[in-house]
């Protein structure tokens, strides 16, 4: 389709000079105005869309509707929505990765805001805090497990067990039970993400107009009060984005329960994305690509709105 | 949580904080003046707990952020013996420099390390490449169809990755015209990463916040649309060109699951996927030099860097997206 136009460019004679109110566009019209030069600069970009992101969400919604096995597939409706939603191990992932959810939003969303309010603060020392800070970001998240996969080694000589033997407290489990592999998980994707929120926090608390807090010192603001009533309303767009992008990542969260505990023990860390790996994945001669897509499918749609959300907050408030 | 959150996403936060920032009517303004008042810091219980604050982010700030680097250093060189029983004593029994060398020759650290760098450079180029030259033809070339592209592009935005995982491989394992499966070549890796909405959006905004009027002089003195992009748009964009590298390198460096899919030959697979599955092959003193040895590296890179990824996590004021 690209190509024809020039080719064309030869045979079609440009139209009689009728001085016409509007220019037609002509092969020769494109040409002159640069089509080829649009066309180079576009198609990168159209190549790797259609094949990498255009044309394999059509095939989604199409697979998801269809039992396929590469070679041969067939319509089937909405029997795969049908097997996946009355599947009760889905619904059990769909709880787990709510669990991790609302722990991650337990430990991860105060922690990072309150180290960012002290951070904020001290005179001197910010740089070297931040850096520190943000150290545990740049450890490459796989590194990152493995190396917390040991510190969680459940016998009492384990790095976390012997700190805690410390203190007196017995040998926790960690990632062996069921009751604690959840938290333990959460713990340490608290811990690797926590750097990267408290430096976004630590720029929106030092754009914070000074004049609110000259302002509230008038009134007889102490610190608490400042804080409160001062920083905090401030930071609120802010903390709602950031709450937002965590709710779309946690949905996906795959890599700590798939390194820790592979889903284990008994299921207890299986989230969405591992549910729909093993469906399409664990099967080494082909999986059941349908439900995969099926369930693919349902996700997207609840992320979808968050996201759009998430895009109409960050676009009204960055032009106000 | 951040794992899984593209730095990318966090752009629109830059923006909304560079434009709070805009709104200040002086330098003056950004004064270090905080919550805290300069009053307040005269007080005698204000000092005690500023100094308290001081010593409480920084015992914390060390044992969180440095202390498992530090620890997975000191392992490194510790006999397995030692530091299944003895987790944190320092060398009872002596150092144990082999470690590091079995890890880099036995394991091949090098070779997967090699294999991450291939990676990550050709990620960087492929996405630099196609969000340049979306970003300039849609920005400034503007051809009749770009609103459709535009909105095609954007609408993306709006689709999680995850949705794409199984068409996606099975995209890469059967390709279109004919063209033998992609499964272990890096074209798998870097081709759908070049699909990137958000870093044509982001080159995009930059390129229409450049003034025409240095556009309209070159083309009257001549320049061609392509003379136009290398002369006078790329040069002017290095900030931007900046964020989106980083962007990219982190991606590609911290990518597994989709690297594992798609290079199952171990030969051919970067560091992240390679380091699970030797874990239970390897002898714990030798993995753990292992995974010193992958850690190090990147943070080698922050601190020569430390600016610009601290920027990139959402510092930028240097940046208008």
């Amino acid at each position: 389709m690209t190509m024809t136009p020039e080719r064309q460019e030869v045979a079609v004679t440009p139209p009689p000079a009728a001085t016409p109110r509007r220019r037609r566009r002509t092969p020769l019209t494109w040409l002159r105005g640069g089509g080829p030069a649009n066309l180079f600069f576009v198609l990168p970009m159209l190549i790797v869309f259609f094949f990498f992101s255009w044309s394999p969400i059509v095939q989604s919604v199409i697979m998801s509707l269809q039992k396929t096995n590469l070679l041969v597939s067939h319509w089937v409706g909405f029997d795969n929505y049908v097997a996946v939603l009355s599947d009760p191990e889905l619904g059990r992932a769909v709880l787990n990765t709510l669990y991790f959810a609302v722990l991650a939003l337990l430990f991860g969303f105060p922690l990072p805001l309150f180290m960012a309010v002290l951070m904020s603060e001290v005179k001197r020392g910010k740089g070297l805090y931040s850096a520190l800070a943000y150290l545990p970001v740049v450890i490459p998240p796989v590194v990152a497990v493995l190396l917390w996969k040991f510190f969680y080694d459940s016998s009492p000589n384990g790095v976390f067990n012997t700190v805690l033997s410390w203190v007196g407290i017995p040998p926790q489990p960690w990632l062996s039970s069921a009751a604690q592999a959840m938290p333990s998980l959460v713990l340490e994707a608290t811990w690797a993400a926590a750097g990267g929120s408290i430096i976004i926090y630590l720029a929106a608390l030092l754009s914070v107009p000074p004049e609110l807090y000259d302002a509230a010192e008038v009134d007889g603001a102490g610190i608490w009060r400042k804080v409160w009533h001062v920083s905090l309303p401030q930071l609120r767009g802010i903390l709602f984005i950031m709450l937002i992008l965590q709710v779309i990542a946690t949905a996906q969260v795959f890599l700590e329960p798939f390194l820790f505990t592979g889903g284990g023990p008994a299921g207890a860390t299986k989230t969405i994305l591992l549910y729909i790996y093993d469906k399409a994945f664990r099967n080494s001669l082909g999986g059941d690509y349908g439900e995969a897509t099926a369930v693919s499918v349902l996700l997207a749609l609840v992320l979808a709105v968050l996201s759009w959300l998430y895009f109409r907050l960050t676009d009204r408030w960055s032009t106000t | 949580m951040t794992a899984t959150t593209p730095p990318a996403r966090r752009e629109g936060l830059r923006a909304w904080l560079t434009a709070r920032r805009e709104n200040r009517t002086s330098v003056d303004d950004l004064s270090d003046r905080s919550i805290v008042s300069d009053a307040e810091r005269r007080r005698p219980g204000t000092r005690l707990g500023m100094r308290v604050v001081h010593v409480f982010l920084f015992v914390t700030l060390v044992i969180a952020g440095l202390g498992p680097i530090l620890w997975l250093m000191k392992a490194a060189v510790t006999p397995s013996q030692d530091t299944i029983s003895q987790p944190f004593a320092l060398w009872p029994n002596g150092i144990d420099w082999a470690n590091l060398s079995s890890a880099w020759n036995d394991i091949h650290i090098d070779q997967f390390f090699f294999n991450t760098v291939v990676i990550a450079a050709g990620a960087w180029f492929i996405q630099l490449f196609v969000a340049t030259t979306a970003g300039y033809a849609l920005s400034v070339l503007r051809p009749a169809y770009a609103p459709i592209l535009n909105a095609l592009v954007l609408a993306t935005l709006f689709i999680p990755g995850i949705v794409l995982l199984v068409p996606l491989y099975l995209t890469i394992v059967h390709p279109p015209f004919g063209i033998p499966s992609l499964l272990n070549n890096y074209l798998a890796v870097w081709l759908p990463m070049a699909a990137n909405a958000f870093n044509i959006l982001l080159v995009k905004r930059f390129f229409d916040s450049l003034p025409r009027e240095v556009f309209e002089a070159a083309e009257t003195d001549g320049a061609g649309p392509f003379r136009l992009f290398w002369s006078i748009v790329l040069p002017m964009s290095k900030p931007i060109l900046g964020v989106v590298s980083v962007f990219a390198i982190i991606a590609a460096w911290k990518d597994y699951l989709w690297p594992k899919l798609v290079l199952p030959n171990p030969a051919v697979q970067p560091l992240s996927v390679r380091l699970p599955d030797v874990a239970s092959q390897t002898e714990l003193d030798v993995f753990l030099a292992a995974l010193a040895i992958a850690t190090l590296i990147p943070i080698a890179m922050f601190l020569v860097f430390q600016s610009v990824f601290l920027r990139s996590a959402g510092l930028g004021g240097a940046v208008k997206g």
